[in-house]
């Protein structure tokens, strides 16, 4: 187990230098820079600016001193677009927001998925299976772009209860909207897979076993059905996590909550080349160490699985 | 009185076909502390049989008739009575030893759970009794392999540990479904010789469900011959295999390989068994039976005692012309 998580964080290392030269190579491929716009700078200000932020340089110099700061001092750089702000900043700011939507989507999305999934299986081809199906699959072909709108007209204009948008440092009533609206196509995703997972499951030679030795229904579900059933939600659950806490950059814009999501989209718009690279290597890193968790989670569950 | 008694049972599954005849009008007992073997090709409903004792018929299955275990009637009982039946009274083992452990648990929380629902036992009781009777299987070694998940046991000791889970209460009546059929020739002896020891034991009686009738031979006192759900033959086991008395009975006989002749070719019935879905409305066996008569077609035949009444065959065929 020690081994692997040290395996793992080994091969971690070389995946963040792949992800840091590919990123480089097509920002720079793409055509216009940080500093072009639509009334260029005279030359000789551009080329200053351009040697202030390291732009002159050869490619490789900047992507070799770009990994020097970061390993050395921790530092992901200035942004080019922010005068005296620095990536590390812009993270600190962004990123808060979206972890709290985030990890409450996270919270919601599994625990209404699984519950209305096993739900469904326990119950299978009753009204209840019929209705968490029914409800999934809506949820599922509702993207957010047209919720997000739905639920601002619903609880807002209509109903008047809840804030239209703004974060105001997380306060409950800001967060539940860009929750619901974030969380719904995932938990969709999850009762789906629990549900077809748990039928099988539920369908399976130990199953039997278990009912014939007089055990309650209850206790089947529990302790015998349910472990197995989430294996498959599992190697779900962990990109979806980073999906979630990386937020979502419609939820950003709809519910103006100022979160990451939105940072990057515009980082990629305005060539912020620093925070665009900052950002992505926080969700590249997110993704590995959460795939890391899910393998672990998964030997966890299934003892025939040495790490 | 009997311990087991089936009465006109008959089994119906709904598929998106149509409706499945697994069993038609079976009815047999067992007494206590007896051994009853029940054979039959794959399809004759043997499984379904005990499923439905068992109340484990899957969804769509319906059973009709009765199942009495002593005053208690087994059909149509609500899962919680059922419950206190099952594993107490009734105990079942499986044809696969692999997949009938849950993979996910350690045996020993899998038995200690039998005992902490049934016997209101806590844990540690629990978990020594449980190593008592894997020790009374035989099972060497039984306090350590206790803790260990089933991927880490061979496929006999998985069906050992099988079997002393489902003596956990001490039931009156095990039911071995095939429990044989996926292990090797060897294990196989050892399983079938520990099931006769437990029976003697414990006296617990048995009902063995086997295609094999090779298995049947040293170990069941009684056997009861399955095809399209119904009985073909039933009787002393010594009886039946020294002169069956229905040509598909005969026809399971030949089908034992054996060594001692040098014939090398394996015997078979010819033709496959009935479309339980059309099933005829005469003999099910009509079909690849040799001495199929215009009757056989159209009227099944019952099933009458012969020998004084110490045997039963459900055939139009008199006994005379059987060899």
């Amino acid at each position: 187990m020690f081994n692997f998580v040290l395996r793992r964080l080994g091969i971690a290392i070389p995946t963040m230098l792949l992800l840091i030269i590919f990123s480089f190579i097509m920002m720079h491929a793409a055509p216009g820079g940080p500093f072009n716009s639509e009334r260029p700078l005279p030359p000789q200000v551009l080329a200053n600016i351009e040697a202030r932020y390291g732009l002159d340089k050869p490619l490789p110099v900047q992507m070799f001193d770009y990994v020097v700061a970061i390993v050395t001092q921790f530092d992901f750089g200035p942004s080019f677009r922010y005068a005296d702000r620095s990536v590390n900043d812009i993270i600190a700011l962004g990123f808060p927001v979206t972890l709290t939507y985030g990890l409450w989507s996270f919270v919601v999305a599994v625990t209404v998925g699984v519950s209305l999934g096993v739900a469904a299986a326990v119950y299978h081809n009753s009204w209840l299976d019929y209705l968490a199906v029914g409800v999934s699959i809506g949820a599922q072909v509702l993207p957010n772009f047209v919720m997000a709108p739905i639920l601002v007209l619903v609880f807002t204009l209509w109903l008047g209860l809840l804030p239209g948008g703004g974060w105001n440092g997380g306060q409950w009533n800001h967060v539940i909207m860009p929750v619901i609206a974030l969380s719904t196509s995932y938990m969709a995703n999850i009762a789906r897979i629990t549900r077809s997972s748990m039928l099988e499951v539920l369908h399976s030679n130990f199953i039997r076993t278990a009912r014939a030795k007089g055990l309650p229904q209850r206790r089947i579900i529990w302790t015998h059905a349910l472990k197995p059933s989430l294996l498959p939600v599992i190697s779900y659950l962990g990109p979806a996590f980073v999906g979630m806490i990386t937020g979502s950059v419609v939820v950003d814009v709809y519910f103006s909550t100022g979160g990451i999501g939105q940072l990057f989209v515009n980082s990629a718009l305005t060539r912020d080349y620093s925070v665009m690279m900052g950002i992505t290597i926080l969700f590249g890193a997110l993704t590995i160490f959460f795939n890391m968790v899910v393998d672990v989670l998964y030997a966890w569950i299934d003892p025939k699985i040495r790490l | 009185m009997s311990l087991l008694e089936v009465k006109d049972l008959s089994i119906s599954f709904e598929i998106t076909d149509g409706t499945v005849n697994a069993v038609n009008g079976l009815s047999f007992d067992i007494d206590a502390g007896q051994t009853l073997a029940i054979v039959g090709e794959s399809g004759s409903g043997k499984s379904q049989t005990v499923f439905a004792a068992m109340g484990l018929l899957a969804d769509n299955g319906t059973a009709k008739g009765s199942i009495k275990f002593g005053d208690l009637e087994l059909i149509g009982m609500s899962e919680q009575r059922l419950n206190k039946v099952r594993a107490e009274q009734i105990a079942m083992i499986f044809q696969d030893p692999m997949t009938s452990l849950n993979p996910y648990m350690r045996i020993s929380d899998q038995m200690v759970e039998v005992l902490m629902q049934h016997k209101k036992m806590n844990k540690s009781d629990a978990l020594k009794e449980s190593i008592k009777m894997l020790e009374a299987v035989h099972l060497p070694d039984a306090k350590s392999v206790i803790r260990r998940y089933p991927h880490e046991c061979s496929g006999g000791m998985r069906q050992r540990i099988m079997i002393a889970m489902a003596l956990l209460c001490r039931p009156k009546l095990l039911i071995a479904d095939e429990p044989t059929t996926a292990l090797d020739v060897t294990v196989q002896a050892q399983i079938m010789t520990l099931l006769s020891d437990v029976q003697k034991e414990f006296g617990t009686a048995i009902i063995l469900i086997t295609h094999d009738l090779g298995v049947v031979a040293g170990s069941c006192r009684e056997t009861l011959v399955m095809y399209g759900g119904r009985v073909m033959e039933f009787g002393k086991t010594k009886d039946i295999f020294a002169s069956p008395g229905h040509p598909y009975t005969k026809g399971l006989l030949s089908a034992i390989p054996r060594l001692d002749t040098e014939n090398a070719e394996l015997a078979s019935i010819p033709g496959n068994p009935p479309n339980a879905m059309t099933l005829p409305k005469g003999c099910p066996f009509a079909g690849r039976c040799a001495h199929t008569m215009d009757k056989c077609w159209d009227v099944m035949p019952a099933l009458e005692p012969f020998a004084e009444g110490t045997r039963l065959r459900a055939c139009h065929l008199p006994l005379e012309e059987m060899n």
